[in-house]
């Protein structure tokens, strides 16, 4: 064939390049999951199968600790983020551009545009000065961090399964004498509901994966899973670390697919 | 606009306001709002056990780029801290140079393929985007560290003798970085390359274009706003990246962001930590600046 004849899908090096991509972006993880079943501690030479690192793990209480955490500032945030964020999104969806919504939308969107150290600090700054003034030192801070820095992983979601939700459902509802409250109970909820969940399972994942914002809000004693592994590392990772991450790692993957298939589009 | 019209608007204007409220409070208390106390932080005077004292002082931001001799109190350039600065910046740059370099094809790929495949590898993308950053930071650091697999696998073929001493430098660093972001370069990149109408490119090369000319002529300005989209977002978390320096540059190749929380530790100067976390935001936000200038000025002209 001429060298002239063109395929879009077929440049040269473009496909080598992908592949090799792809498998970098696997290599190291698929290697921390095989290894965390290794039974010598190395996390390079191969000495046998074995899964002992995981209840070594588990026996450990910090650990169990930390785990115990870390799910409940994610539960109590996801689910706060995801109620907020959810009348936020039918408070600037499908409705007239109004006064202030660009100022809505920045203020929503401002934990993704601002680098988390920088929010880090700042909440490390005004925290520590509630905590001196009212001496309260729970876990209501990591609560509130989590919480706020979670609004825009629920909102997106959520916002994007109302815009392609037409209004007529709700007008017929409201013709069969439906009150607003009814309306929104039998008829938005429900269709809205795929989109809550997912913003939900995202807010949970992020705020699960949490470091630098935790770490600097955290009082003593306060460790999440991710900092407490964090301060594990020395020179080398612990074997019981990677059985952690491992597991961690399986339940992103098992929440990521069934965030896949509830917003996938029907068609 | 009638009496009417003008209510309707109104009312719509509060129910947005009303609805938005909880979720604006619950921000503005732990998100926005602590950014300006942070900035009355940076003027003022350190505490000696942490936290400030109460007096106003320039010296936070002074001490950001200069360093005052104890002895006979001239100033002179903080070399330390520019150091710091000049690594973040280069390691960031570069960062974002290299995932661009081959995160493109790799999005140019994905964007070719039939469409299963095509939804499959974007599946692919997106579960590294999604998982833990400290673990998958963790994971190129079982790879590269001295008795990681990388060392390993080269020493036991014999094409090295000694490991490769790549943990604990800027390479290190360079390359969890690279690591770690790819996703965020390849997302916006497939948006872009998606919506691009292939048989713009049979027709450049039936007007004898070549590759480059292509690339360079047609590809690249269609594509440009998924590229600026991708490099703010590599570079903006790179530069205030906390985590990947400190697992794989250690002590001595911090970034701003192990620098600023210096001085929420052993530094104990809050002040000039809020003061470096004012300036990385302002960097930040001058980068976003750009990023919407270009954008908004592609989309007039596409």
């Amino acid at each position: 064939m001429a060298e002239k004849s063109f395929s879009a899908s077929r440049i040269p090096g473009f496909a080598t390049t992908a592949i090799l991509v792809f498998c970098a972006l696997y290599l190291p993880i698929v290697m921390l999951v095989l290894y965390s079943f290794n039974s010598g501690d190395s996390v390079a030479v191969w000495e046998g199968f074995s899964l002992k690192w995981y209840p070594l793990a588990w026996s450990n209480e910090q650990v169990r600790d930390v785990t115990l955490r870390s799910l409940t500032i994610a539960l109590v945030a996801s689910v706060v983020a995801t109620t907020v964020a959810t009348m936020a999104a039918l408070g600037t969806t499908r409705r007239k551009k109004t006064k202030g919504q660009t100022l809505i939308y920045l203020m929503i969107n401002q934990p993704l545009m601002v680098p988390e150290i920088v929010t880090a600090v700042a909440l490390l700054i005004f925290f520590a000065a509630i905590k001196v003034a009212t001496g309260y030192q729970g876990l209501g801070y990591l609560i509130a961090a989590h919480s706020a820095f979670c609004i825009p992983f629920a909102y997106l979601p959520i916002r994007a399964r109302l815009e392609g939700m037409d209004k007529t459902l709700e007008v017929a509802a409201a013709d069969l004498y439906a009150s607003n409250w009814q309306a929104f109970r039998y008829v938005t909820l429900p269709l809205l509901l795929p989109g809550i969940v997912a913003g939900m399972m995202l807010a949970f994942v992020t705020s699960l994966d949490d470091v630098v914002i935790t770490l600097f809000v955290k009082s003593a004693g306060q460790d999440t899973l991710p900092t407490y592994m964090l301060a594990q590392i020395r020179r080398s990772v612990p074997p019981d670390v990677n059985a952690i991450s491992a597991l961690l790692l399986l339940l992103t993957v098992i929440m990521l697919t069934l965030f896949f298939l509830l917003t996938r589009k029907r068609d | 606009m009638s009496k009417a019209e003008d209510k309707a608007a109104r009312t719509e204007t509060r129910s947005t306001w009303l609805l938005s409220a909880p979720a604006l409070v619950l921000l503005l208390f732990a998100a926005s709002g602590p950014l300006i106390i942070m900035l009355v932080y940076s003027f003022l005077t350190p505490g000696k056990y942490g936290n400030v004292i109460w007096e106003f002082s320039p010296d936070a931001w002074i001490g950001t780029i200069l360093s005052r001799d104890i002895f006979d109190g001239t100033y002179s350039l903080a070399d330390a801290h520019l150091t710091i600065f000049w690594r973040s910046v280069q390691l960031s740059l570069l960062t974002t140079l290299f995932t661009f370099l081959v995160g493109f094809p790799t999005a140019w790929f994905i964007a070719t393929r039939t469409a299963r495949t095509r939804a499959l590898l974007l599946f692919l993308i997106t579960i590294p985007f999604w998982t833990n950053l400290l673990i998958r930071t963790i994971a190129i650091n079982q790879i590269i560290r001295n008795e990681g697999l990388l060392n390993t696998a080269l020493l036991s073929l014999g094409v090295i003798d000694e490991p490769l001493v790549i943990i604990y430098t800027n390479v290190a660093v360079f390359i969890g970085m690279t690591y770690v972001y790819l996703p965020l370069m390849v997302l916006p990149l497939f948006a872009a390359i998606d919506r691009f109408d292939m048989r713009l490119l049979e027709a450049a090369y039936d007007l004898y274009a070549s590759r480059w000319q292509v690339l360079r002529r047609v590809i690249l300005p269609i594509v440009k706003p998924g590229v600026i989209a991708g490099s703010i977002l590599v570079f903006i978390p790179a530069l205030g990246a906390y985590v990947t320096p400190r697992i794989l540059g250690g002590g001595r190749n911090m970034m701003i962001g192990n620098f600023i929380e210096l001085q929420f530790g052993q530094g104990r100067n809050w002040p000039l930590g809020a003061a470096l976390s004012v300036l990385l935001l302002v960097i930040v936000t001058v980068a976003l600046m750009f990023y919407v200038r270009a954008a908004t000025r592609s989309d007039s002209n596409g």
